[in-house]
């Protein structure tokens, strides 16, 4: 499935913002990136498989926090960084 | 990882600019680590430090704790990083700073952690013992300790502490971040004469050590006040805010702790406060503490507000540091060429001294100000503003 990509992580994907992986759920999701993109799965997730607080991904227009949601079969998932800082 | 992932996520750091009006001659004086909230900057000086040279930014944008070089390996430097989305993690450069690449496996707590903890910002980094080449420690935020063997490309959990029976009741560990910046690990001090004993500080917690390489730890926090709890006379459960050993005489440690200045002579237990000999109106408060490299009985410190609803400014707004020549017996003020007002903060690892004789001393400000001294403090010279607030700012 496509992955959009934020710009805060597009260092680790050679400035990609759209790239293709899969998994069952997101959590498999995010370790197909890692495995592409060494590195980019701990600074979406933390090391006890919880999603960072100020990133979010979108799957069509619903908020997903829960990493063992299923995607497999999706058109696309989004990974966006939270409205925050200053 | 690939070379071209490595090139491709690499920084590169930008050509050297004249900080004021002048380029140093040479760049062969000491240079100044910056970490701030939004970014690195370096600074370079010639051999008599009166003109500097600045680089930056690196990694704009990024929150940079920390920016440490290696003692034993010059060309070795670190730096810790997070941004206001992603996770932290560490950057290392082998070529003394000109190019920077991500550590493999930054520093983290074991999945399935009992307390199922994750590490929100890698807050202090310390080079290891100089006959471990390689070795590096750093503490996070909360309280983990964590070491690296191959000079911090990969980082492992150091157990003994972050599993400790005691990390609990010991390390002070609110679910969302404190004021200012939340709990965190810091000062962490190796004793050149035995790699295996170290100390430790906590924000909040006290100062801990281990005899064994980090694999037990008992608090050593007698002598210090603990004025924010109930009862203040407590094992544990202290605030030092900057902890320093004297690299030539390393049973002496002084602390620069929320309430109070404080030195130790081991091996006795028990802190002095020698904060009680400075000036009344300007009181013992203060995040940093420096050291003269070669004399044990002089330490700089830059006194802050705490009182009221703790401002963490200069107290009167007249910003000044604090010298000691004599092991905190007294204290001497040291404000030639700082502003009459000046509303800034001097974080705890925003200080620092370079080995030069006379030793030079330089501080950062949360206003974005490098301010520096070529003759132990005697005189100040702003050498550049308008950074973003400083967090930290170390000698190479």
């Amino acid at each position: 499935m496509n992955v959009r990509i934020p710009t805060p992580l597009r260092s680790y994907t050679r400035n990609q913002t759209n790239v293709s992986a899969d998994g069952a759920t997101l959590a498999e999701l995010v370790d197909d990136l890692d495995r592409q993109f060494p590195g980019i799965a701990f600074r979406i997730v933390d090391e006890q498989s919880r999603l960072r607080q100020h990133m979010v991904i979108w799957i069509g227009d619903e908020r997903c926090r829960d990493l063992s949601t299923p995607v497999a079969g999706l058109p696309e998932v989004v990974i966006m960084q939270a409205l925050s800082g200053g | 990882m690939s070379d071209l992932q490595q090139e491709i996520r690499g920084v590169i750091r930008p050509e050297w600019m004249p900080a004021g009006t002048e380029m140093p001659s040479e760049l062969d004086g000491p240079r100044l680590l910056v970490g701030t909230r939004k970014g690195a900057w370096f600074l370079a000086t010639d051999a008599d430090r009166r003109h500097w040279a600045v680089a930056g930014p690196l990694f704009l944008g990024h929150i940079i704790q920390h920016v440490v070089a290696d003692p034993r390996d010059p060309s070795v430097m670190l730096m810790a990083s997070k941004t206001g989305h992603l996770g932290p993690t560490v950057f290392r450069s082998t070529d003394s700073g000109v190019s920077w690449t991500e550590a493999k496996t930054p520093p983290a707590f074991r999945a399935g952690d009992s307390f199922e903890r994750s590490v929100r910002s890698v807050f202090w980094l310390a080079p290891g013992h100089r006959d471990q080449r390689g070795v590096w420690w750093a503490g996070g935020s909360p309280q983990g300790l964590f070491r690296s063997d191959d000079a911090g490309d990969t980082w492992t959990t150091v157990d003994g502490w972050n599993d400790h029976p005691s990390w609990g009741s010991w390390a002070e560990w609110p679910d969302v971040e404190g004021t200012p910046d939340g709990s965190m690990l810091h000062s962490i001090l190796i004793d050149p004469r035995d790699a295996a004993h170290m100390y430790i500080g906590l924000s909040g917690g006290g100062v801990f050590e281990s005899t064994d390489g980090g694999a037990d730890w008992t608090p050593l926090n007698g002598g210090c006040a603990a004025d924010f709890l109930p009862d203040p006379d407590v094992e544990t459960g202290h605030d030092p805010h900057c902890v320093r050993m004297h690299p030539l005489m390393p049973d002496r440690l002084y602390q620069q702790n929320h309430c109070g200045i404080y030195r130790i002579d081991r091996p006795s237990r028990r802190w002095d406060r020698i904060g009680d000999n400075m000036p009344r109106d300007i009181g013992d408060i203060g995040f940093p503490v420096e050291l003269h490299p070669r004399d044990a009985d002089t330490a700089w410190v830059f006194p802050m507000d705490g009182t009221d609803v703790w401002p963490r400014t200069s107290p009167g707004g007249a910003p000044a540091a604090y010298v000691t020549r004599d092991a905190g017996r007294s204290w001497t003020r040291l404000d030639n060429g700082l502003p009459a007002q000046g509303w800034f903060t001097v974080k705890r690892q925003a200080m620092c001294v370079d080995a030069n004789d006379p030793v030079g001393v330089y501080f950062g400000t949360t206003s974005g100000e490098i301010w520096a001294s070529a003759d132990e403090g005697e005189s100040w010279t702003c050498v550049v503003a308008h950074l973003p607030e400083i967090y930290s700012v170390e000698t190479a």
